[in-house]
């Protein structure tokens, strides 16, 4: 089985150091995937990382954020953790490569990396018991969706920050708007400095407590109840203990992004609705000045679909499956069912040209320039090791 | 399975009152909602359809004028709107608290917008209270909703139970337990997942239906499978198809025709391993939902992925497979 595999697997190396994705991965240090659901992010994003690890040397670090069981697996691994682990060789061996780096993976944990970050950055023990010990914390970084969005980024400029990774690829959570994430650092930061932050903590903090305010907070605690006021005023005084730690970091993971060791790479399908979302992110990186590295089209259907000959022959066969059936005869004797499956075979020849037409069209719609595009075919197959990720990653590669 | 309630399963999605439909990214989720609510209003009934995620898909998918918080008629019977947190929040002001307006423009809404943006879970129960709201007061006869996708909906859905946790007194945990009361109501309130038979999708959506039984108390309406490929050859087809493709069967086939069949051979090879890798994932995916809730599949548009005609195309082909009538 391994032994095929090696045999029939394309050489990463042949034919592909000098291309442009491989240049540009070379000369960066975080590259970030993007785009729609069901794209294939964290694919594109482990085989980026397994490519450089290959080609390029160094530790190469892929943090991802689907908890897929078969990427781990796919890696060599029984599970991806919070901790980075490394990927054995031997997965690399299997699949007929050396390579001259090391291959490393991380999942991101919301709920765990947020609690590592309240322990790194709080006053004392004391302070930080409260924090996950309160009840809006624990909804706040286990649930809220934006929080998610901050923790990614946050973790990956941890990352970058203790320099232990010469590349770190890491694909983006499941934005309910793809560009949301590009915005958490500042919205975090508005969020914590906040006045009505401030304001909303003063009977908590003061038993001088305005005059002109009291109405105002007898309404609100005769709407929300005084203990979820009480939870609130105390997540956000505990977190104003962590306030200037926390913007001056905000404020740096957005600089690491904007930097030019940073670059992003838009992942989409060529159907309607992902590749207008990847159009829109296009813009908008294009507008907020990020590093556009590539788009990478991916399962684009085989382009023999599109042949103009096998297309009029397809018509063909599906208009007079018997008459070629009776030319056949002498091969076959059935030729009731030799006429279904010259229909069959035809219909279906069709049906797939029409979608891989379509996507033909969606591509040459895109307004993007063509030495930036990079285009991975379909596979027939999952992908369930190694050497299938290095096969996406070469298809990446060009 | 644990959670399932007598007599729910029995119903047809149709007769909900409210429906959330969600599933992973790239599933056509906001597609299968849209023509949920469509074959609905075409069936004489009043239906909302809302879309959560603002981000202008329905108007995309009706071919529309872009889709407001006020309702819209989009077809006969059939209304759009798109949610809008802060929308809901001065409505909810205006109409549940019935605040007095210097209280409504004050600090006070300053305030809960600030707080909606910042504590868990509160533009999720201004969602869920907009949606339940437009259940009990406004008539439909079916609300669909676009929820979020599979990554967050049980976060959203777990919302007024979570906020019924954190607040114990007050108005807010008065509002909550109304809404509870629809929302855990099997006979009102379901959750149809799409998937598609593809790896990750599958994964998801099992994944969210474990999840669902044990942090929600709402009732899995339906599993609509997307997207799912046709058979290519029926019996002692798949045979004469391997003759076919020999190298044999390929010269005979090309004198036959006239012309190279080379690609269109390659192509049903194609189709038969994407069929094929597809059916495994639904095996899976069947062997892991209660066979008392209902599964519908529909089939792969190889004509248009997108738009008002292939709202048309999935709502016929859901009715066409409710006509089945749920399984028993």
């Amino acid at each position: 089985m391994s032994m095929s595999r090696q045999s029939s697997r394309p050489a990463a190396k042949v034919g592909s150091a000098s291309s442009s994705i491989d240049k540009l991965v070379a000369s960066k240090e975080i590259v970030i995937t993007c785009g729609s659901g069901g794209v294939g992010k964290t694919t594109t994003a482990a085989a980026i990382a397994a490519m450089a690890a290959v080609n390029h040397g160094g530790k190469v670090l892929v943090l991802t954020v689907d908890p897929a069981r078969r990427l781990a697996n796919a890696m060599g691994i029984s599970s991806i953790g919070n901790k980075e682990a490394r990927i054995p060789d031997e997965a690399f061996v299997e699949a007929g490569e050396r390579p001259r780096g090391e291959l490393w993976a991380a999942m991101l944990d919301t709920k765990q990396s947020w609690d590592d970050l309240v322990l790194q950055h709080s006053p004392d023990k004391e302070s930080s018991q409260r924090i996950l010990a309160n009840p809006i914390y624990q909804n706040f970084s286990g649930r809220f969706v934006q929080s998610h969005d901050y923790i990614a980024m946050e973790r990956l400029y941890e990352l970058h920050r203790q320099g232990g990774y010469d590349l770190i690829v890491v694909d983006t959570p499941p934005t309910r708007n793809a560009i949301d994430f590009l915005e958490a650092p500042q919205r975090m930061e508005d969020f914590f400095s906040s006045r009505l932050l401030r304001w909303l903590t003063v009977p908590y903090r003061s038993k001088l407590m305005n005059v002109a305010s009291k109405p105002f907070y007898q309404v609100a605690d005769r709407i929300l109840g005084t203990q979820f006021l009480e939870d609130i005023a105390e997540f956000f005084m505990l977190f104003q203990s962590m306030y200037d730690g926390f913007v001056e970091r905000s404020r740096t993971v957005a600089r690491l992004l904007k930097d030019k060791r940073t670059t992003f790479m838009v992942v989409s399908t060529l159907e309607a609705a992902p590749l207008r979302e990847g159009e829109y992110f296009i813009e908008e990186l294009t507008a907020r000045k990020f590093h556009l590295g590539a788009v990478v089209l991916n399962k684009v259907l085989p382009g023999y679909l599109k042949d103009a000959p096998s297309i009029g022959l397809a018509k063909k066969m599906s208009e007079e499956p018997e008459s070629i059936a009776i030319q056949l005869d002498s091969a076959f004797s059935n030729r009731d069912l030799v006429t279904r499956v010259i229909k069959e075979i035809a219909d279906s020849y069709l049906n797939y040209s029409l979608v891989a037409k379509r996507e033909e069209k969606e591509r040459a719609e895109l307004a993007v320039a063509p030495d930036h595009l990079c285009t991975v075919p379909f596979m027939e197959t999952d992908i369930y090791d190694l050497a299938g990720l290095l096969k996406v990653g070469n298809a990446i590669w060009g | 399975m644990p959670g399932t309630r007598a007599g729910a399963e029995s119903l047809s999605i149709l007769d909900r009152k409210l429906l959330f439909v969600t599933g992973k990214g790239g599933v056509g989720k906001s597609t299968i909602a849209a023509s949920i609510a469509l074959l609905n209003s075409q069936r004489g009934k009043r239906t909302l359809v809302c879309e959560v995620d603002a981000k202008g898909q329905l108007a995309d998918i009706f071919e529309s004028q872009p889709i407001a918080y006020k309702s819209s008629e989009i077809s006969p019977d059939l209304w759009a709107m798109s949610m809008d947190t802060e929308e809901a929040l001065r409505e909810y002001l205006k109409l549940i608290l019935r605040l007095p307006l210097v209280l409504r423009l004050g600090p006070l809404a300053k305030t809960f917008e600030f707080v909606a943006n910042a504590a868990p879970g509160v533009k999720e129960i201004l969602v869920m209270g907009k949606l339940c709201w437009e259940v009990r007061e406004a008539n439909w006869d079916l609300v669909v909703v676009d929820a979020t996708a599979t990554g967050h909906i049980v976060g959203h859905l777990a919302a007024p139970q979570a906020i019924n946790d954190l607040v114990k007194v007050g108005l807010v945990r008065q509002q909550t337990n109304w809404m509870l009361d629809i929302i855990t109501n099997p006979a009102q309130t379901g959750l149809v997942v799409v998937t598609t038979p593809e790896e990750m999708p599958v994964n998801e959506t099992i994944e969210l239906v474990e999840s669902l039984g044990t942090q929600t108390e709402i009732a899995l309406a339906a599993v609509i499978v997307n997207r799912v490929l046709p058979e290519l050859f029926g019996r002692g087809e798949e045979e004469v198809f391997g003759e076919l493709s020999s190298p044999q069967g390929i010269a005979a086939l090309e004198q036959a025709c006239g012309g190279d069949p080379r690609n269109i051979v390659e192509g049903a090879k194609l189709a038969v391993t994407l069929r094929r890798s597809g059916a495994a994932h639904l095996k899976r995916l069947r062997e892991s939902i209660d066979p008392a809730v209902e599964m519908m599949y529909l089939p792969y548009l190889f004509t248009r992925s997108y738009g008002m005609r292939s709202v048309r195309g999935i709502a016929e082909a859901i009715d066409a497979e409710l006509g089945d009538g749920p399984l028993q």
